[in-house]
Formats: structure tokens, sequence, C-alpha cells
């Protein structure tokens, strides 16, 4: 079988791939599944009388409810998306460990980070009814600027990445032999039509939509996953000679750059960039958009702390899939795309069709491809929120009803989606995976607003947009300046040296870095010259409310207050 | 007065969150320390020291976690009722806090 495709790939003019009927049934029946439980999730848990989705925190946040499972499969699918479960294999097949593996630290210092923070973040957007990150940091900071800095950042963070989902699910249809056919309309069609689908539950339900399909997807993964890590290894000799092959192959002399072309063990060189990569990453997903969604979609103050006990669980299978790289090197895997030019990203799907019958390998590659419309679509839903919030209702209709805001978002989702369809088809997917490195690093640049926000109202308003400002400035130039070894083209990755010295990390730590340093500096200046500070509505108090603690809302409303509780969370 | 002045908890005892910050800090500086797990010896089944040993972590991972959790929690807990279960009128206590 690769060898037949080693030969297609010689060819001059590459033969179509065939179609594999049985494994394309099996990804239609589930896909058909899916879609016919978005379109019900409408119905979830949804009282009679707010049939309609017809406010945000309905439409946008599930209607702010989900318990301690739901959360785990939502965040579960929401972190870990197709994309991540395409490309980490695909790193460690084409370089090794420094470009792949260091998403198992990333995920593994990620929940630290969200235990010690989302907590607060939850009660305070509970009190004040808050849907954004951008929400928050407009009422703590009394700063419109500020706040449509961040709610800008995240929208144009979040677009790449749902860009890159599609692009998880191009590369599972290319391996099943669509997207080859000499019209190019007829070769995306397959694409179009999942994206639709998904556009039309994502418009009808919400975030009930991929909370309920999350559940199916995490399955599948942890079926195909354990089945795949039991039967794989013992196949191929075991992972001693697995790591051997991969040892060759990465020892080997990249004729176009002149040293290896990676390393199993990160050498000395290359350690600050594992550590640095793993700890941006980390302190960024949580900054971005689709994150916060999930953690202000549940139901009380302490499901996210919970959930980050207990979360960690999809960073094994995330290890696990990524030695499915050396696995794939091991078996002599070809990843040829439908143009016949080797495309590292088909890696393990095609390891999935080349090594099972093709029904498992059918589910396999449906779990991927559901796995990349769960994220899609609670990102779409996230950015969507924060155009409405903090750029329709701050900036161009202050009074707007929660049925039209719900309405706007719901149509911005179908804007985003369709402009991700268009990124993906009309452009390279070079271009989606550039901006995806360049939105990692300009998310991070807004964890200065938000998380200090969460503890102290120290910094000053100014003093954080400028920090914000000089660290997207830097983190964008340096990106840029990054040369691909291979094919010399900018964004060549997200590594480079400290200015000053030669000592390589993730770009984004480094803009992180200038950018708190700047906030730190012109607060002591702007607080010594008297710069206006703007108005905090939150109060301490608000950074520990739990569920059944008053909403500041209602309170200011009516002022009967201090009704007993319906059920005190205590005892 | 505004309702958000109503505290919703007691005040902290310092000691829990003390035991919670350190574990924390544990459990994000432990996994970047790269120089202690960056070898190939001893293998586990043939698999590098590395890769093993970053995915036994995970749980190692957990498990501190959730201890914090327990901890965290008792605490806050215990300053939730401190506010809630004062005798009899809730709101009079509240109010007399909130001028504090």
């Amino acid at each position: 079988m690769s060898a037949a495709i080693l030969g297609l790939a010689a060819a001059a003019t590459p033969a179509p791939r065939p179609v594999n009927g049985v494994a394309l049934a099996v990804l239609v029946v589930i896909f058909v599944g899916v879609a016919v439980m978005g379109f019900l999730a409408s119905r979830w848990r949804v009282k009679p009388a707010e049939r309609g989705m017809k406010s945000l925190d309905e439409w946008g946040l599930g209607g702010r409810g989900f318990g301690n499972w739901i959360t785990w499969f939502l965040l579960g699918g929401d972190l870990y998306t197709a994309y991540t479960f395409i490309a980490v294999p695909a790193a460690i097949y084409s370089t090794g460990s420094v470009t792949g593996f260091f998403a198992v630290p990333y995920t593994i210092v990620l929940y630290p980070i969200v235990f010690l923070l989302m907590a607060r973040l939850w009660s305070v957007s509970h009190r004040h009814g808050f849907v954004t990150p951008a929400d928050f940091v407009g009422g703590r900071y009394g700063s419109k600027a500020l706040s449509t800095a961040v709610a800008l950042t995240g929208i144009l963070a979040t677009m790449p990445y749902i860009a890159l989902q599609l692009v998880g699910i191009k590369a599972v249809l290319e391996v099943l032999g669509l997207g080859n056919a000499s019209n190019p309309l007829l070769a995306d069609l397959p694409l179009i039509i999942a994206f639709v689908v998904l556009a039309a539950y994502t418009y009808t339900a919400g975030l009930r939509a991929p909370a309920t399909i999350a559940v199916v997807k995490d399955l599948l993964i942890y079926v195909v996953i354990i089945v795949a890590i039991v039967w794989l290894p013992s196949h191929f000799g075991g992972w001693g000679q697995i790591f051997q092959a991969a040892d060759a192959k990465m020892s080997a002399i990249n004729p176009a750059t002149g040293k290896a072309v990676g390393s199993i063990i990160p050498g000395a060189t290359s350690m600050n960039a594992y550590w640095t990569l793993a700890l941006g990453s980390a302190m960024a997903l949580f900054m971005y958009p689709h994150s916060i969604t999930g953690v202000l979609a549940t139901k009380s103050r302490n499901v996210i702390r919970r959930n980050a006990v207990l979360l960690p669980l999809y960073t094994v299978v995330l290890g696990l899939l990524a030695l499915l790289g050396y696995i794939a090197i091991k078996a002599g895997t070809i990843p040829v795309g439908a143009n016949g030019v080797i495309n590292p990203q088909l890696v393990v799907p095609q390891l999935f069709l080349d090594n099972f019958p093709a029904w498992f390998a059918g589910i396999a590659l449906a779990a991927i491809a559901v796995g990349a419309l769960v994220p899609a679509a609670i990102m779409s839903i996230a950015a969507s929120n924060l155009f409405t919030r903090n750029i329709y209702r701050d900036l161009i209709k202050p009074d707007a009803t929660p049925a039209q805001e719900a309405k706007v978002s719901k149509i911005t989702s179908l804007v985003v989606k369709f402009g991700a369809l268009i990124f993906v088809i009309a452009m390279d997917q070079s271009a989606a995976i550039n901006m995806q490195l360049l939105g990692g690093i300009w998310i991070l640049q807004t964890f200065p607003s938000i998380v200090a926000g969460l503890y102290t109202r120290w910094f000053h308003r100014r003093a954080l947009l400028l920090g914000w400002a000089v660290g997207i400035a830097y983190g964008t130039i340096s990106a840029f300046n990054v040369i691909n070894p291979v094919t010399k083209a900018h964004f060549g990755g997200s590594v480079a040296v400290i200015p000053f010295t030669d000592i390589p990390i993730y770009i984004a730590i480094t803009a992180f870095v200038i950018n708190a340093i700047v906030a730190i500096v012109f607060t002591l200046v702007f607080r010594a010259v008297k710069v206006k500070e703007g108005t905090d509505i939150t109060t301490a108090n608000d950074y520990g409310a739990d569920e059944h603690d008053p909403k500041v809302v209602k309170v200011t409303e009516k002022v009967k207050w201090l009704e007993p509780e319906p059920d005190s969370p205590i005892v | 007065m505004s309702t958000s002045e109503a505290p919703t908890r007691g005040p902290a005892r310092p000691m829990p969150y003390v035991i919670a910050g350190i574990l924390l800090a544990i459990a994000i500086i432990a996994p970047l320390l790269v120089p202690l797990y960056a070898r190939a010896d001893p293998p586990l089944f043939g698999l590098p020291f590395f890769y093993w040993y970053q995915i036994l972590s995970v749980f190692i991972e957990a498990f501190i976690l959730w201890i914090t959790y327990l901890i965290v929690i008792r605490e806050d807990n215990r300053r939730r009722a401190a506010v809630r279960t004062l005798p009899d009128a809730p709101h009079i206590d509240s109010s007399t806090a909130a001028q504090k």
C-alpha cells in the first residue's frame, strides 16, 4: 500500500487517490448522527418559555448551567482540538520532540494556572453578568479603549484558529480520497457541506450544540487512542525499535540546513525553547475567548476547579497521540496529499488507514473530523459574543436588549464561520498556520489586563493599553523576522533569541515580559502625573461570589436582596 | 450602599492559601525544569525516560491539584459559613461588616 503511494508521489501527473468507500461511509454516518444531535440540542435543558435562545446567556453560554461532567467533555473538546490531534503528531513525525512534545508539559502546566485564576473570573462574571473577558476588563478598569483592545485581540486570534479546524477536516477528507477532483469547487464541496451544517446547528442551538457533540467526540477519541496505543507498538516490534527508527530519522543531516533533522530528546540549546513554549502556550490558552466561554458556561464557582483536577486525563491522550508520530516513522507511513506532495499533517489519518480495517479507520477519522466541529463551533460563538458585547453594544448600540444581542451574535457566528471557510479554500494553508502562530503571541498580550485585574487594581488602564500595544508590535515584528531555513519564507516559527542575548525562546514570552515591564513603569509614571483612573464597578466581594449569591444587576433593580437563598450551598 | 458590598465570604485565614500557593507553584515549575528529565535513561518498555516521565507526571500533577482543591474548598466553605450562618439575621451582620 505505501509502496503504491510512493509510486504515485514520484509520478509526473499523480493519478487520483482511490476513495475508501467503507471508511467514508462510517464517517458520513457518524457525521449525520452528530448533526441530528446538534439540532436537538436546542431543546436540551431549555425551559419551554425560553425556547428560541433569546439572550446571550442562553445562546452563547448554554444557560450558564453546565455541571462537572458536561464541562469536562465541553472543555476537553474545546481545548484539545482536531488541529492539535493532527499537528502534534505531524510535528513529532517531522522534527521530533521540541516542536511537538512540548504540548504535554504545556497541557500539564495549564491546569494549576486555570485552578488559580478561573474561579475568580467565574465569580466576578457571574455577579456582573459578564459574557466575555473584555466585559470584565471594561468593568474593572472603566476603559472602553482597553476592553476594545482585548476584544479585537480575541477576535483576531480566534479567526485563524477556526480556519485551522477546517484544515483538520480537510486532512481527513484528503486521506479518504476526496478533494482531488479536477473541478476545484467539487474538490472542496464535502468541506463546504460539513461547515454549512455546522453553522446551521450552531445558529439554532448555540453553545448547547458543541456541548452535546463533545460527549460523542471525546468517547470516540478515547476508544480510538486506547486501541491504537495497545495494538500498534506490538505490531511494529515494540517501543524500543520504534524509537530506534525515530532516532535514525532525526539524526540524519538535512541537506538544506546542514543540521540534524531534529532530535527525540531536546538538546541543551533547545531546552529554553521547550519550556518557554510550554509556559507561554499554557498562559495564553485561557486568554482565548473560546476557553473563557467554556468557563463562564459552568454552573458554579468550583466546577472549573474540579475540572482542573480531572481534565489532565486528556493530556495523557495527547501524549499518546503524539507518540503516533514516531510509530508512523517506524511503520513507514507516507503522508502524500491529493496533489501528490508529501504533507506531514496527513500522517495520523494515513497511519490509521494503512494499519486498521476500513471500518475502524473510519471511526478514527470521524473522531478527528467531529473533533474539529466542536472547537470550531465554540470559537465562532466566543468570537461572536466578543463582537456583540464589546463592539456592537459598547460602541454602536449601548441600549441593545438581550434579544437583540442574541440576534447579532447568531448572525455574527455565521459571518465568522464563512470567513474562515473562504480563508481556507481561497488561501494557502500556511497562511492559516502563520496567523495562528501570531494569534498565540497576540492573545498572551491580553494576559496582564485580564489576570492582574483579577487580583489587583494597581495597574493603570492607560499603562496596560500601552503595554499591550508594545507587546503586540514586538511579537509581530519578531515573528515576521523568523525565516524558515528550508523555504526561506517569513513566519518560519515561533522561537527567536531574546534581544541582546543568544538564547532562543518562545517569542510570546519575550513580548509578554516587555509588555509587563511597560505596564509597570507607565503605571508609576501616569500615577505620578495624575492621569485620570477609570471607574471600577467591581468590589472585593465579587471575586469570591458563588452560584446563590445575589447578582449585582438583579439587586440594583429591586432592593429585595435579603431574601433567604433558595438552598444554601453550605452544610 | 451597593449590593456588591455585602460580603460573600468571611475573612481569610492565611495558612490554607499559603500551602495551596506552594503546591500550585510546585505544579507549575516542576514540569518546566527540562534538564531534570531531558534524557533517555532509564527507559520503560522501550520508551525513553523523557517520554514516560512526562506522561507519568500528568498523574502526579492531577494528584497535587486534587490535594490543593481539598484545602482551598475547605477554607472557602468555612469563610462562606462565617457569613451565612450568623444567628438569625444575616442582613444586619452583612451591613455592619460592609460599614467597617
